[in-house]
């Protein structure tokens, strides 16, 4: 493999990896903010114990969030410098910005959380949870802004063949930032809801101590994901429009759509190979002029498809990539406009049906267990418990989606926007020797695989341990009970 | 407006190796200052609330880099891959460390992860002295940035001896630390500790500034000496302040070394990065500086209360037996 395959597989593995943790954390620590809140106003113990035992998952997940994100930081530069070069411009700032107004907050409050139990004023306390859970979301918007920027470049001029900022207020309020992240935070509460719902159930099931804390947290889960998956449908909504004027290649490749189709259906499902644009043996089973609706809010829209795309993608930004020796084998070669199919076309489909059945599943299981009923079948913990993996799938499956649908580009042309700014991902690799990206993939594979393997050790743990497990002992001082 | 923005730069360098500096300190003496597992509690508990706030400077070191001089971040970088690797893989073993430490009731369990976070502080330390002399130094780099030569271009014996500058530092910085936050028989401990090898572990340190800017190393060595005189005097919370002057005397010597490069090119001088050249636009820089303006300081009101609310000396006796 070159730089560039190797510089993208590091990239995906990473990022993928480090989106597990980002959602579970933004999610939980909200909702163990509310839990918190409930408890300093109520006084009633039980949300003392939720807060507690939900807190204690939370940490074990934090860490592992934050110094995967050291990665996402670094490598930028390391493996990307042709990008930071041509976009530091625009791109740093937000960056910058998510370390210097949301991080600094996160790390020093979570600290204060974690060691101040008995050191601070229970209402300063609360004040803490809610600064770091709060400053997580703020860390996601600004890390959305800078993504969203290479989706569809705004506020800038070109000089001297590079983007040149010249309105942070248009690319932090870029439109397609402002559809991206309510999509991604109610995604991140969809991955907390389940995980509520997913546990309490199995401790129903088990007949666990704190019945009342089980149940509590099942309904919240339950609830909780029911309006996330509301404004997921809503703001991918909005997404998918902003996509057909944005990114029209994209459009066409989460469909598969190879010819344009006046009105477009949608198709739910297909048999065959998706892989090339002339789908001739492709069978799918269609919902009639509903991609018309989802581009464009009427039944009747033309959408375009992909062998109608190319040539105009030809047209505006070329044929061939330059002959230019960094771009190694696709020095002069044809660009291919089309990204890869099976990729976008499934993991559309698959983000889809798996946020669906993530919160169908909160719906059957608060039926399932309504007025103290709880099912004695083995299927209902196994069910409950391999239900949480399916809103970590929904979120992947997004990304990869939208990711992988905007390839050749690294920055998508803005077709509305200044003329002449985009780059292909094969330009903003760095100029490593393969074998520098080949020994970091490596090592950062193994290094995540093994700390994937003690955090799914502890969370159980921890889950098993039920609510006495993270009830700290009274020590004389009770300064360092939650310590480490 | 560059300049301004260089400066804040190694403003940001000086926090991190500033509050870095001695949690990587506990981490590398872990084994030689925490007799027993209750000890090192002790010592790990002294950093426990702060020291993923410390790594943020970090963050914010290199975003801010990243911000306002794309060109120094896509070049130092990409030339000091390998180190860079090693580094973050230290950063997040002693990450994941700290958190996953206490979860298990195991001696086993605990051992390895001590073991991790006492490597990582060390591998840590040493490539961040690294990088730092590196950018100072210079980088076998071409016309485009990019650095010439092989993967390895980055380690030269300048910049080993970066990372055991920085290292040696960290030690003694840390036992200081460790002196100044805890009571008992482990605040002795340290104390002598950080007498009898500050000679030795500081020299590394010295040795590079001397190499760098000659005679301005005085004011390090006399703030360093300063700082272990206070030490053994008795007063630890002048001898941590002490090394805070020592470093940033340390931060200042190197970057006004470097200006106006921010990565001189080891191959011909007209290749060096500058700080004209690798700035971003000004209007870029004018956003990032309000935005520094206003963040910065509230950082510094909030970690300040953070260090203020955690400011009781820790001791055994607070460890609770069972854990």
């Amino acid at each position: 493999m070159d730089v560039l395959e190797l510089a993208r597989w590091q990239f995906g593995i990473t990022t993928v990896y480090h989106f597990l943790m980002v959602p579970l954390t933004i999610g939980l620590s909200l909702l163990v903010a509310a839990m918190q809140t409930a408890w300093v106003r109520t006084g009633n113990e039980r949300y003392y114990k939720m807060t507690k035992f939900w807190g204690k998952l939370l940490l074990i997940n934090f860490a592992m969030g934050v110094v995967t994100g050291i990665v996402q930081e670094f490598q930028f530069g390391m493996a990307w410098s042709a990008y930071s070069r041509f976009v530091g411009d625009v791109f740093g700032a937000p960056l910058a910005m998510e370390g210097l107004v949301a991080f600094f907050v996160e790390s020093t409050f979570l600290g204060l959380w974690i060691f101040g139990w008995d050191k601070l004023p229970k209402k300063v306390h609360l004040a803490c949870a809610w600064a770091f859970s709060l400053a997580t979301m703020a860390s996601a918007y600004f890390i959305l802004a800078a993504n969203s920027w290479m989706q569809h470049p705004v506020g800038i001029v070109l000089e001297d063949g590079r983007p040149r900022l010249t309105s942070i207020w248009a690319v932090l309020t870029n439109n397609t930032t402002l559809a991206a992240f309510p999509h991604t935070i109610a995604g991140a509460f969809a991955v907390a809801a389940t995980f509520l719902v997913g546990i309490g159930a199995w401790h129903l099931w088990k007949k666990s101590d704190e019945t009342g804390v089980w149940r509590s947290s099942l309904k919240l889960g339950t609830w909780v994901g029911v309006v996330a998956f509301a404004v997921l449908a809503i703001s991918g909504d909005v997404q998918g429009k902003l996509m057909f004027q944005q990114q029209p290649m994209k459009m066409a490749a989460a469909e598969a759509l190879c010819h344009t189709e006046e009105p477009a259906a949608f198709s739910i499902f297909a048999i065959g190979d998706v892989t090339r644009p002339d789908c001739e043996n492709v069978k799918s089973i269609t919902v009639p002029a509903l991609l018309s609706f989802l581009a464009n809010n009427d039944f009747t829209s033309e959408v375009k498809g992909i062998q109608d795309l190319v040539p105009m993608y030809q047209e505006k930004y070329g044929t061939n990539y330059p002959v230019d020796e960094r771009l190694g084998e696709l020095s002069g070669k044809p660009i291919d406009y089309v990204p890869a199919l099976p990729v976008t076309y499934w993991g559309f489909r698959l983000m889809i049906g798996f946020g669906a059945i993530s919160v169908g599943l909160g719906l059957v299981m608060l039926w399932l267990t309504r007025g103290g009923r709880v099912p004695q079948g083995r299927w209902f913990p196994i069910t409950a418990l391999a239900g949480i993996a399916t809103p970590f799938l929904a979120n992947s499956f997004g990304w990869i989606f939208t990711e992988m649908g905007r390839q050749p580009f690294v920055v998508v042309p803005n077709p509305s926007g200044v003329d002449g700014v985009w780059m292909f991902t094969a330009q903003a690799v760095s100029n490593s020797t393969p074998g520098e990206i080949l020994t970091s993939l490596i090592a950062l594979t193994l290094t995540y695989g093994a700390l994937a393997c003690v955090e799914v050790y502890l969370i159980r743990k921890y889950v098993r341990g039920g609510v006495a497990g993270v009830i700290p002992a009274k020590t004389d001082d009770g300064a360092l009970a939650f310590a480490y | 407006m560059e300049t301004l923005w260089f400066c804040v730069i190694a403003l940001l360098w000086l926090g991190y190796l500033f509050l870095e500096g001695f949690d990587f300190g506990v981490g590398m003496l872990l084994p030689f200052l925490g007799r027993d597992n209750t000890e090192r509690r002790v010592m790990i508990n002294t950093i426990g609330p702060v020291w993923d706030g410390n790594e943020v400077w970090l963050l914010v070191a290199g975003g801010a880099t990243f911000a306002a001089f794309p060109g120094w971040y896509a070049a130092l970088f990409s030339a000091a891959y390998l180190p860079l690797t090693l580094f973050l893989l230290a950063l997040i073993g002693r990450g994941v460390a700290f958190e996953y430490r206490g979860k298990v009731d195991s001696d086993r369990w605990r051992k390895v992860w001590d073991t991790v976070i006492f490597v990582g502080s060390w591998v840590a330390a040493l490539g961040v002295g690294l990088v730092i002399a590196t950018t100072v130094l210079g980088l076998p780099i071409d016309a485009n940035g990019d650095r010439v030569g092989s993967p390895f271009a980055a380690i030269t014996w300048q910049a080993v001896l970066g990372g055991l500058a920085i290292a040696g530092y960290a030690l003694v910085h840390g036992a200081i630390f460790v002196a100044l936050k805890t009571e008992g028989e482990i605040r002795e401990r340290a104390r002598r500790m950080a007498l009898t090898m500050a000679p030795v572990a500081l020299l590394p340190l010295v040795a590079l500034l001397l190499y760098v800017a000659g005679v301005w190393a005085l004011p390090v060595l006399l703030f360093a000496g300063l700082a272990l005189w206070r030490l053994w005097a008795g007063r630890e919370g002048q001898s941590f302040a002490l090394m805070g002057l020592a470093v940033t005397a340390t931060v200042v010597v190197l970057f006004a070394s470097l200006y106006p490069n921010v990565l001189p090119s080891t191959l011909d001088p007209a290749y060096s990065l500058t700080v004209a050249g690798a700035a971003s636009s000004p209007y870029t820089l004018t956003v990032m500086t309000w935005v520094a303006a206003f963040g910065t300081p509230a950082v510094l009101v909030y970690q300040g209360w953070t260090y203020w609310v955690f400011r009781k000396r820790i001791g055994v006796q607070h460890i609770p037996a069972a854990h």
